[in-house]
Order: structure tokens, then sequence, then C-alpha cells
């Protein structure tokens, strides 16, 4: 069952800034289609589930209501696996340095 | 409370700039055309010397110019015989928040501060954000970040996420948003809902910022190698990089030395299309900005962009992704130093313009920028190919946006491709006169549009009666 989040806890919420309808009139036809959102992370006012209507209060002290979706949220951004398209460049330009030539 | 559609802001966008950021634009426009573009520096921005004293306080600027020896040896076996300059780069990534925005974020903030406002906000997906935050921090102003990252599917762009990171790691609020121009309105409603100053990248604050890094490498090669370079590229996007090194080597007296832009190619990808945002690995430093702004400036966060690349642009080249991807590893492989990639497209740049100049001429590349996880070849390229993009090694020249990215087989295929400044020159032209209105020109005009192209007054008169329907009198 889903557990309130309690009240004080950094957290990040979602709303919808405009609808597909509210969307300015020059946006390419795929980007009409869909609504424009916006993320936003704060301390939790009240004691609220995952999915509820929630307020925050930002890092400086600005409000902000939305849909709570995380608690603690990660920064998952990372570097993942190596490029086999790249592991030998620095061996192959090392080894065009070292041929006589040129220089 | 003031009325919230997207409609209802944008109608007050002009009142709100005002307030925030306290320029009133006005004052230096003579007609629907014709505005004086040095007087609004002169007025409104700071000089040289004080803007040295305002970054001296905050550790902004006097960065090491570095000699990347191994990478001019490279050149140099690829280049005709006598040919090869030596190369040099700036290391901007060594102000305080990774790169040379910090520049362009101190005098916005220092006088955001002495104006009164308490805090500063910047709409940015790039490395302005992290600069403008960390620059608050020292000023003790707040900050809030109004950033574009995800697609519909809120799938974030990996180096986006890092910089929204870095900003909060300084404190700011940082506003997530999916694809959108609509970025502006939510902009406008902050500043509206704040009373925050509009740090923009594009005011005349902005750009005197910059002009410390022109005139700083112009000191510094007199000092260390007693001559001026050839050639300075300059990594270019909205256009405030390159205008502000270009304005600096100018204050410096450099008179010989040619200001190149370069742009990493991201043609045929739309830049507010939903499906196309996360098919490209740059997200910044490309065409998609760089042509726009250089052939309209004035599309930008404030009235008058104190960005204009045309006016001191005396070349503009593109370079591949994969060809700053395969750069981005050179640089720390051959040279000991791990930089973002898009600060390096310059550097790509440069690798294939020294092969055109003497060996006893230097070429500078004016910046790098930080790099971590997200902000850096291998996460870029997993995410490029985790969006259906194809990496493989082969030549660049059949590399196709959001299609594939071609990291070089060898050195000597990265190129730097000019673009046609003629049909940018001409396209500025159009813009111009198609959002002025007028059918006719006096001298005065003509003055004017020969500045903004950076062509002598005879030329721009030719290439107006040339190309354009236009009455030219006087």
């Amino acid at each position: 069952m889903a557990e309130k989040i309690p009240a004080g806890r950094w957290v990040q919420i979602h709303d919808i800034e405009l609808t597909a309808e509210e969307r300015a009139p020059q946006v390419p036809e795929d980007t009409g289609r869909v609504p424009l959102e916006k993320w936003v992370k704060g301390f939790l006012q009240e004691a609220a589930e995952i999915g509820e209507e929630a307020e925050i209060e930002t890092v400086i002290g600005n409000r902000y209501r939305g849909r709570l979706v995380d608690a603690d949220p990660s920064y998952d951004h990372s570097f993942g696996k190596a490029i086999p398209e790249l592991l030998q460049v620095g061996r192959e330009l090392k080894e065009m340095l070292r041929e006589g030539g040129g220089e | 409370m003031a009325a919230k559609t997207y409609q209802e802001v944008m109608e007050r966008r002009n009142q709100i700039m005002k307030e925030a950021v306290g320029i009133d634009y006005d004052r230096f426009r003579r007609n629907e055309l014709v505005f004086d573009y040095e007087k609004m520096m002169a007025e409104v921005g700071y000089q040289l010397d004080e803007i040295r004293e305002i970054q001296g306080q905050t550790g902004v600027g006097k960065t090491p110019l570095l000699e990347l020896k191994n990478l001019t040896a490279i050149a140099r076996k690829l280049a005709p015989a006598g040919k090869g300059a030596r190369i040099f780069i700036k290391d901007e990534a060594s102000n305080p928040s990774g790169s040379f925005k910090a520049r362009r974020a101190s005098v916005s903030v220092y006088h955001a501060k002495k104006q009164g406002y308490s805090g500063v906000v910047a709409a940015t997906s790039g490395n302005y954000g992290a600069a403008v935050a960390s620059q608050a921090v020292m000023r003790g102003l707040d900050s809030i970040i109004v950033q574009e990252v995800y697609d519909s599917q809120g799938k974030g762009q990996p180096e986006i996420l890092e910089k929204g990171r870095k900003c909060e790691a300084y404190g700011a609020e940082v506003l997530q948003l999916t694809v959108g121009p609509e970025l502006f309105y939510t902009f406008l409603k902050v500043l509206e809902d704040t009373g925050f100053f509009n740090a923009s990248l594009y005011t005349p604050f902005g750009i005197a910022g910059v002009e410390t890094l022109g005139f700083e490498i112009i000191s510094q090669l007199r000092e260390e190698e007693g001559q001026d370079p050839a050639v300075i590229v300059c990594t270019n996007a909205g256009g405030g990089n390159l205008t502000g090194t270009a304005r600096g080597i100018n204050k410096a007296g450099a008179k010989e030395t040619a200001v190149v832009g370069a742009s990493v190619d991201l043609s045929g990808l739309h830049m507010a299309s939903d499906r196309d945002f996360n098919r490209k690995s740059f997200t910044t430093g490309h065409t998609g900005f760089g042509i726009p702004f250089a052939t309209w400036p004035d599309r930008a966060d404030v009235p008058l962009n104190a960005a204009r690349a045309l006016r001191y642009m005396d070349r503009y080249v593109t370079v591949k992704q994969g060809e700053v991807f395969y750069i981005t590893e050179a640089l720390a492989q051959l040279e000991g130093m791990e930089r973002g990639p898009a600060g390096n497209t310059s550097l790509a740049a440069a690798v294939a313009l020294a092969q055109e100049l003497d060996r006893d001429e230097i070429i500078v590349v004016q910046e790098t920028e930080y790099t971590g996880a997200g902000k850096h070849p291998i996460p870029q390229l997993n995410f490029a190919r985790e969006n259906g993009v194809e990496i493989r090694r082969g030549d660049p020249e059949d590399e196709v946006p959001g299609k594939n990215i071609v990291i070089p087989e060898d050195p000597g295929q990265i190129k730097a491709r000019d673009l046609d400044l003629k049909r940018i020159r001409l396209s500025y032209l159009n813009k111009a006169l198609e959002n002025s209105g007028l059918k006719e020109l006096g001298r005065e005009e003509v003055k004017f549009l020969a500045a903004e192209i950076n062509l002598p007054v005879e030329k721009t008169r030719e290439l107006l009666e040339e190309n354009l329907e236009v009455e030219i009198r006087g």
C-alpha cells in the first residue's frame, strides 16, 4: 500500500504548465500534440502519497503545487558502458606520433 | 493577480522584460531598423577595467592558456609542407563553475546585486545555469534556472540533467520542462512572480563579461610568445561567446587576428521537436542555435540582443558530432586534459584549420568546459545509441544528424566545412528588412546594415541592390 511521505521530506512534483491546446501556435506538430510539463524539487509541506496533489517549498523559499512524483529524487545520469568506437582512438594517435615523417 | 495564459503573458513581455533587466532599450533605437549598438554597449555595459575588477572579486577569468603540442604534431603530419600552426587552448573549465559562462554571468549578477534585486533568473539548458547559480551564491543572491530537459516520454538529455544537478549543487531552484519554445513563457511568469533580475545571456552585461576572454588571450600570447594569433576559433551557438571574445580582441588591438565561428552540424533536426529532441547528441554549440541566431539575433529573451556574431565573424565553419567526440577523446589521450565535448567543437575545427596556416603562426581555441557524468562522450554516445542513433567508425562525411554518429577512422578526415557567409548575410538582410517593414533605405540604414554583417558599406549596398527588393537613397 502507498505510504504517506512525511512533511519536510525533499521531494519532486510534476505539473502541466500548458495543455496541448494552450501551447504556442508556432510549435512543431509533434510537440503541439503533447502538453508542456514541469518538474520542481522542494521540501514537502504536508504529508502526502506519491501521485497526490502536494505543495512544496523550494530551496530558496518559493511555493509550488503539483502531483507528488518522487521522494529524495535521484540523479540517475551516469557514464554507462565503454564505447568501443572510441577505445582505439588514443592508441592510434600515439602510434601516429611515434611514426617518423611530418614533424 | 495578472492573467497567465500563454497569449496574456506574451503580451506583457516587454513590460516584464523592462522591469527585469532595468534597461530601456527604446533609448537606443533610431527607427524600425537602426539602433545604436555601440551606445548600448557603452552606456549599459561596464568598461573592461571595471569588469576585470568585478570578475577578480569572484575568481572568474585569468585562466591558463595551454599549448597543445601533440595535437599540433598530429596536425603537422596531416598538413602540406611548411603548414601546421601551433594550437593553443584557453582552459576556461578552470573558472569557478567550470566554463567561460562564469564570465558572462559575473557582470549580470554583480549588476543585479547593485540594483537591489534579491535574486536572478536565467532560461538556459547549458553551462550558463551553473554559472549564474555559482555567481549568485558568491554575491548572496537567490537564483532560479529554467531548463528544457525532457521529451514527452519524460526522457532527459544526460548532458542537461547533469547541468541541472550542478545548478542544484549551487543552491539554485531549477524548473525542469519538456521540449518547447514556451520555456520563455515560464521564464516570464517566474520573472513576474519573483521580481528577480533577468540574467539573460544576451544583455550588454553578459556580452561585456566575455570581452575579458578575448583580451586575456591576446595579452597572454603577447607576453609568452611575443605574437598575436592568426586565428581564434569560437564555438558558436547563441553568438555571445564569439561576440564578446571578438570585442575583447579588438580592445586589445589585435587587428590581424581572424575570428572563426564553429558549430556542430545538426542540420535537419528541428530544435523544438519533441521527436528530434533526444536524437541530437549535442545540446549546445550547434547549428540549430548558431545559424538562426547569426541570421537573426533579435529572437532572444531581451528586445535587443547584444550578442551579434555576424558583426564579428570572418568565417563560419561546421564540424560533425563524431569529429567532436573523437577530438574530445584525443584531448584526453594526447594532452592529458579531460574536458566536455560541446566546448571542444572549436578544437575539432582548429585541428583542421591549423593545417591551412603556416607553422610559425598560432591558432587559439578559446574555451574548454568541465566534464562529468552525463556530459561526456561515453554517456552522450550511449544515450544516442539508446535512442536509435547508429554509432560507428568511418568517414564523418557520411554522418546524418539524428541517424548516425560517425567517429573518424583517421584524424585527416576531420574537416572544418565552410558555411556560405554570403548566404547567411543575405538571410540576415532579408529578415532585417522584413521585420522593419522598410522599403527604402537611406545612408544611415545602409551603414547600420554594413556593420551588422561585417562588410564595407559599398559591398553591403551591392548585396542589397542585387538580391533584395529595396530602394536605396543617398
